[in-house]
């Protein structure tokens, strides 16, 4: 008996035990400390072909850093499919990394919500000021007028992917520059089983990468100027339709592609079933698919007509990542010091290199490793012809939404359903409808 | 630890008989210890099944009268209550989000009713076929068994595999060797989504009807087919007459917990198409996924479940009522 009562006695402390502990985990209000000096948790956002060779690029540096400061960061590569949904996690409960990385179009979003830390002018005194970074990657850390909720770490940018040999057998001598000659090309290249371009009809943010800079080539926007969602605007319903034109009526796009989602186009073109990719910094992706540097050419993204430039010749959106510190870390000058660290020159080239990236920082961009003619497409992209994405509290709602809608209209396009102007604004119009009220 | 229990409780019972004029004090809190041992032994598990279990729900129940949007999430307490708003936008069925969340409501019940009665079916005929003893029954019934026991998530990324356009098992079957339809279908985008979610769906599900209608069936004793078979009822007959009705309990569970199941799936669907379902198979559990984490609208994505959880308790509720009305008026 008295076993039994002791037993029971034990148990239900220890659940009681747990139940403390468990409600008692963080508090999600509070600001930075500095109360573990020692140590910082960094989460990394998958830049490599896959996150074994993320940790054999980033451990050897953060070791680095261990050695120069004593702080031991524990490194966390998380996945793209849980990144978004795990910093959400750690916003709510306030129990997440001290140092994280995320995706730049989600910077104004992720600002709404107030979890991390705001840069202002003493904070980038810290790491060597806000003139070290390039304009355009500064452009995407938040909404204008408001600091910066994250600092650059690696910049990229759209370009045409093209195989080499693929196009020599077809009789092309130059890659398109239009997209009248890309679907000129296109056609010619798509025979025998083979496709001109690989598209990820089912990636909701590739989606909404392409569907952005046509839109801006057709001079239209998808947020009026006071941030309010205008996705039905003529110039906005042409463009989305252009970009899924490529395979409903050029049919210059495998049908198939429409379901691809996991990067499968990259695959495609590097085993030769796609001549074309429109895709940000491919070649470290591409060399460990097995393809050989010189195969492949690097051009920039088609545009309407004329060359590459601002207003309606954009031909990228500014894609990257940004470095971001949560404001309710306990190590807040561990913090600072290992961003200072990561966008320090020499970690920049070093990083960059690995990830096939452009530094966003100004001096380690002008550094000869990233002079070659691959990184001279991207480099000259960012500089001259990229635009951020819509920096709105709701982008990463509106990526989404859209994304979707483009989703669907391929998978109609994939299935012979005709993609008309009608159809492509009543996609739109469901999606702008879905957008939060206020 | 059962035997220590007997045995004190017998002893206690000796002493009481050889003193019946012990205090009454003691007796007391004899009878008290009795009473109250179960509900300490209890206590555990009733305080992690308020943790695990009522005390998200009671908190999910008052997020869906906040606005909880991504302005609020880092501290909950901050945002403001909305009162029935989100509920309001949750059943205006003439707006955009109500629209969607109606289309996936009857999308997860066309689903679910086929799901459950396709696994019904397949597992009692099953069931009712491995009844009698043959060689290789026990493999059989193994083999039979595997989807049931295979983790969710690696069974159906591999029926992802098989359903896709170009080198998927399902297409390189039905196109390039049975030579159906002019071109491969898309399973996984587009209407045809539906029916490939139903398939894993009934692989999925189907065993488990069968094991539990398996069970069922060991308790029908084989005198009553005999006995039918001698009044010359055939094979149909004594399935309708006495099969049928010797498994009505067990059908009865059964049915419950499978549709309770299949209506709230979420994997099968999660895996099978990811964060956004097609149109065809928007399944209810990922659309409300789709409210709140997508849309990062936790209070209409609350208020959403607080509907779903109604629902499902009031067709649980009518359920067992009319089934249970059915047994009595039966054992009458």
């Amino acid at each position: 008996m008295r076993r039994i009562r002791a037993a029971a006695a034990g148990a239900v402390t220890v659940s009681m035990l747990t139940a403390v502990t468990a409600c008692g985990g963080g508090s999600s209000t509070g600001g930075g400390s500095n109360d573990s000096p020692k140590t910082l948790t960094y989460w990394a956002s998958n830049q490599g072909a896959s996150i074994e060779v993320d940790k054999k690029v980033l451990q050897p540096e953060l070791d680095k850093f261990e050695k120069q400061t004593g702080i031991k960061v524990k490194l966390e590569v998380v996945p793209w499919s849980d990144l978004l949904n795990r910093i959400l996690t750690a916003t709510t409960s306030g129990q997440g990394p001290d140092v994280l990385n995320i995706g730049n179009t989600w910077s104004a979003s992720l600002q709404a919500t107030g979890a991390l830390l705001p840069w202002d002018a003493k904070n980038f005194d810290k790491i060597g000021g806000k003139d070290r970074f390039v304009d355009s990657a500064l452009g995407s850390t938040g909404a204008q007028g408001k600091d910066p909720a994250a600092v650059p770490l690696y910049s990229m940018a759209y370009a045409l992917y093209y195989n080499k040999k693929m196009f020599a057998d077809a009789g092309i001598s130059n890659p398109p520059a239009t997209w009248d000659e890309l679907i000129a090309d296109g056609k010619k290249l798509s025979k025998g089983g083979k496709w001109g371009l690989g598209a990820e009809g089912s990636n909701v943010s590739e989606n909404i990468h392409h569907a952005f800079v046509f839109a801006k080539q057709h001079g239209a926007d998808f947020f009026t100027a006071d941030g309010k969602p205008d996705f039905t605007n003529s110039g906005v319903v042409a463009a989305v339709k252009q970009y899924v034109d490529l395979m409903a009526k050029d049919k210059i796009i495998a049908p198939g592609n429409a379901e691809y989602a996991q990067n499968q186009s990259v695959s495609d073109f590097a085993k030769g079933k796609n001549a074309m990719l429109l895709w940000q910094s491919a070649s470290a992706n591409l060399t460990s698919q097995g393809m050989k540097a010189d195969a492949y050419g690097i051009a920039p993204v088609p545009v309407q007509s004329g060359t590459p430039g601002t207003g309606t010749n954009v031909n990228s959106m500014v894609a990257g990542i940004n470095l971001a510190v949560f404001k309710n870390t306990d190590n807040l000058d561990g913090a600072t010091k290992f961003v200072k660290f990561m966008t320090s020159d020499g970690e920049q080239k070093i990083l960059n290199t690995a990830y096939s990236s452009i530094p966003p920082v100004k001096a380690a961009q002008a550094d000869t490793t990233f002079n070659t003619s691959a990184n001279a497409v991207l480099k000259d992209t960012l500089a001259g012809s990229a635009a951020a994405l819509p920096q709105v509290a709701d982008e990463s709602q509106f990526e989404t939404t859209v994304g979707t809608a483009v989703k669907d209209l391929f998978a109609d396009a994939a299935a012979g359903r005709a993609v008309t102007t009608a159809s492509v604004k009543a996609k739109l119009e469901k999606a702008q409808q879905q957008m939060p009220k206020k | 630890m059962t035997t220590t229990t007997a045995s004190a409780e017998s002893g206690e019972r000796t002493v009481r008989k050889d003193s019946p004029g012990a205090a009454r004090g003691p007796r007391r809190t004899g009878r008290l210890k009795r009473i109250g041992l179960p509900y300490l032994l209890l206590l555990p598990a009733l305080v992690l099944e308020l943790l695990v279990h009522l005390v998200p729900m009671v908190i999910g129940i008052v997020m869906s009268f906040k606005e909880l949007t991504q302005f609020y999430i880092r501290d909950w307490g901050t945002a403001p209550w909305s009162g029935l708003d989100n509920y309001r936008v949750s059943v205006d069925f003439d707006a955009p989000v109500g629209e969607a969340l109606l289309h996936s409501f009857l999308v997860t019940v066309g689903f679910t009713l086929l799901s459950v009665g396709l696994c019904w079916l397949i597992g009692t005929a099953a069931a009712i076929y491995m009844q009698d003893t043959f060689r290789g029954r026990g493999l059989l019934r193994a083999l039979f068994l595997i989807p049931y026991a295979l983790p969710v998530y690696a069974a159906v990324i591999t029926w992802v595999f098989m359903f896709q356009h170009d080198n998927g098992l399902v297409n390189h079957v039905l196109h390039d060797q049975l030579h159906l339809g002019d071109k491969p279908a898309f399973w996984l985008i587009g209407g045809n989504s539906f029916y490939a979610l139903l398939t894993v769906s009934v692989w999925k599900g189907w065993p488990f009807a069968f094991l539990i209608v398996m069970a069922g069936l060991q308790n029908i004793p084989g005198e009553l087919y005999e006995a039918a078979a001698l009044d010359g009822a055939g094979m149909w007959q004594q399935i309708r007459r006495i099969t049928l009705p010797s498994l009505r309990p067990v059908n009865q569970v059964l049915i419950l917990v499978l549709f309770l199941w299949t209506f709230n799936d979420f994997n099968t669907p999660f895996v099978l198409f990811g964060r956004t379902a097609p149109e065809a198979a928007d399944l209810i559990s990922v659309h409300i996924y789709q409210a709140s984490f997508v849309t990062w609208n936790f209070g209409t994505g609350s208020a959403m479940s607080v509907l779903l959880l109604l629902f499902l308790l009031v067709v649980t509720g009518v359920y067992l009522a009319l089934t249970s009305r059915g047994r009595r008026t039966a054992d009458v």
